[in-house]
């Protein structure tokens, strides 16, 4: 166990400083991946989107499954950071970081993606009200132009909600760094003293965007999936799907974060401070966000199937039986049947269980996401448009690089910013068992805990 | 009056020739998609001829069914489009204003008759067919939707020739493409506000139906059902 602030300090600025080649090895893999996807977008700007493998009735289906997807895995920073900040779970402490991070991250991945899938990405600027000569405003009736204000907040949201609480450590860095990089520091810890005014304020500010950011969060993937469910289409036509959506977003999200802390963990060193314990206690939430979406899984076949409409069961066996069944299998093996045993027994709750577990999550909520799209576009009501659809490279290098995206601005945050606040394990230090052992380096009590 | 628009598609008296549909090519500068695009499920038909058939071997039944834009008046396209690009005319017409489009493909999903279409690439026609094109009709770019637009360029032109010479559009003065094309008068085009145009008559049988009419879509399209020989003995 970490022993004094002194050291946590050390500890956690390390890697703003010091970097193996190991990490440039990795930056470089993960931006030739962003590269290589920036070429694929180039590409199909000059040609058209016909190098993707859409097709009529297919009109949606990487593209969107990739968007949901990602902005899915940005529930990871609101639910974890937000809920247990509010509920005060010291636990929480050297999580939270990693979870804005990826919020922030994953919802610019989520809100780039449309942009590139438009058929003219160069008007995506028609989706903004502004006033202009063609005296026309977004139609404020379609789901498409909620998603715009939507993603928009909460891009907003979460990018003041990652910032806010690192604040005090960008002072840390400040302190630390010399020349150039001092001055960076000094501009974003926005003259940051330590003064317990300034404690307050960003106390009471931390508060309130973590009371906002959870209806926001909520209501973003709400809203994707009304995209899906205000239309007609067979197994779309859904009002299951906004809590479904939701549900699953956290799920994915807290398997994210799972990935996310074990690689760091072990990449970063940070064994004294990503301990057992937090991966328990995610990989318990985890669990029970596991049966939450076998449940609404279950929920929305049984009301399809016991319907029996006839457009929707057309739906119904294609992704169940015939074409998509092996997806739609392998979707339940990674989303229920693997995690629940590895999640449920103590005994395999460990870190390597809980990162099998989020890397199968993972995979099976992509899954998810993919086969709400497509099969339902491939078998809308009239079987003689019914169509198949198979991706392209195009397609496949664009997803590839949105990970490496993903990647790239994960390694690179990690160098900027300390991956886990560093005040808040000072304070944790402080509230130990309610006995304070060290006071922070500042010298400032903190606004939190039992004192 | 103001008028609204309609078809109807008597199915008892399609032979499945589509000419409608080598029609519709000619007459809005529909481009064929060739033989490799239409194998990746490419084709753009504005209408299309539907196959469908019943029965087994030795004795199938074959149906046709001649599917276009059904030009709801409670159409799903409409309200999904963030750009206004989809929209309800005054005439009741499902319009697509090309120069709003920025192509999300939204549109294209919602429609449950699968009669949108998108430019995947920019069209290209065949030699000589580019000699061709409708100069009344725009040529659609990459990356925006289109679809059958009751070929609004001739109600324009008959209504701007009505209103030029003071008077009143007359029943069966013009008509689309298709309509015109079809040699056993199976489409009939028509203004149904007009109680006595062959259109409203039409629309009133007690053989007709709307496609999908369950959906609450109100298609100003009609289908005729296609009766049997024992329908017939029977009345």
């Amino acid at each position: 166990m970490q022993s004094t602030a002194e050291q946590i300090e050390q500890d956690l600025l390390r890697p703003l400083f010091h970097s193996s080649w190991k990490y440039w090895v990795a930056v470089a893999l993960a931006a030739s991946l962003l590269l290589a996807g920036v070429a694929a977008f180039g590409y199909q700007l000059y040609q058209g989107i016909g190098v993707w493998g859409l097709n009529s009735p297919v009109f949606w289906a990487f593209d969107i499954t990739n968007f949901v997807f990602w902005i899915g895995i940005s529930h990871a920073g609101t639910l974890i950071s937000a809920i247990l900040r509010l509920t005060n779970a010291t636990w929480r402490r050297p999580v939270t970081r990693c979870a804005e991070a990826i919020t922030v991250f994953s919802v610019l991945i989520g809100a780039i993606i449309p942009l590139c899938h438009l058929g003219r990405p160069w008007l995506a600027f028609w989706m903004i009200p502004y006033p202009s000569e063609r005296h026309i405003w977004p139609n404020f009736r379609s789901p498409l132009a909620w998603d715009f204000f939507a993603i928009s907040t909460y891009l907003t949201g979460s990018t003041t909600f990652l910032f806010l609480p690192t604040i005090p450590d960008f002072a840390a860095v400040r302190d630390a760094a010399t020349g150039f990089r001092k001055k960076v520091y000094r501009i974003l810890a926005l003259g940051w003293q330590g003064t317990p005014r300034q404690w307050m304020r960003l106390e009471t500010a931390m508060h309130i965007m973590a009371v906002v950011i959870v209806p926001v969060a909520v209501s973003v993937h709400t809203i994707v999936s009304w995209d899906f469910a205000m239309t007609l289409v067979p197994m779309w036509h859904s009002s299951i799907f906004g809590p479904y959506f939701v549900a699953g977003a956290i799920f994915s999200g807290i398997a994210a974060l799972i990935l996310a802390m074990a690689l760091l963990r072990k990449f970063l060193h940070l064994e004294e401070y990503l301990r057992p314990i937090h991966f328990e206690n995610l990989g318990k939430l985890l669990l029970t966000m596991s049966l939450l979406w076998f449940y609404f899984t279950f929920a929305e076949r049984l009301t399809a199937w016991y319907g029996n409409s006839p457009p929707e069961m057309a739906v119904f066996w294609e992704s169940i039986r015939k074409q998509f069944a092996p997806l739609f299998w392998t979707m339940v093996v990674c989303n229920f049947i693997i995690p629940v045993p590895l999640l449920a027994i103590k005994r395999l709750r460990t870190i390597t269980g809980t990162a099998i577990a989020s890397a199968t999550v993972v995979v099976g909520m992509w899954l998810e996401r993919f086969l709400i799209v497509v099969p339902a576009l491939e078998h809308k009501f009239l079987p003689y448009s019914w169509g198949t659809y198979r991706p392209t490279w195009v397609e496949d290098t664009l997803m590839a690089s949105s990970f490496g995206m993903m990647a790239l601005l994960y390694l690179l945050f990690s160098k900027f910013v300390p991956m886990i606040s560093i005040w808040e394990m000072k304070v944790g230090l402080q509230t130990h068992r309610g006995v304070p052992v060290v006071a922070p380096a500042d010298g400032h009590v903190a606004l939190e805990g039992p004192q | 009056m103001a008028h609204k628009w309609g078809l109807v598609v008597d199915l008892d008296r399609c032979t499945g020739c589509e000419a409608c549909v080598v029609a519709c090519h000619a007459e809005n500068n529909i481009p064929t998609a060739g033989e490799d695009q239409a194998a990746r499920g490419r084709a753009k038909h504005w209408i299309r001829v539907e196959r469908y058939w019943e029965g087994d071997f030795p004795n199938p039944k074959i149906r046709f069914q001649p599917v276009l834009c059904q030009q709801c008046d409670e159409a799903p396209c409409e309200p999904v489009c963030p750009t206004y690009a989809s929209y309800h005319t005054p005439e009741g017409l499902n319009s697509q204003v090309y120069n709003r489009c920025i192509g999300t493909r939204f549109c294209a999903n919602a429609c449950p008759y699968n009669v949108r279409f998108f430019n995947y690439y920019n069209p290209q026609w065949d030699m000589p067919l580019h000699l061709q094109l409708n100069p009344d009709v725009s040529v659609r770019t990459v990356g925006i939707m289109e679809k059958c637009t009751f070929c609004v360029q001739r109600i324009k032109a008959a209504e701007i020739q009505a209103e030029a010479e003071k008077r009143d559009l007359k029943d069966g003065e013009f008509t689309t493409a298709c309509a015109q094309s079809c040699a056993s008068k199976a489409l009939v085009f028509g203004d149904l506000n007009d109680p006595n145009s062959e259109v409203a008559r039409l629309s009133d049988s007690n053989r007709g139906t709307k496609l999908l009419g369950e959906l609450g879509t109100k298609p100003n399209v009609t289908y005729l059902e296609r009766g049997t020989w024992e329908d017939a003995k029977h009345g």
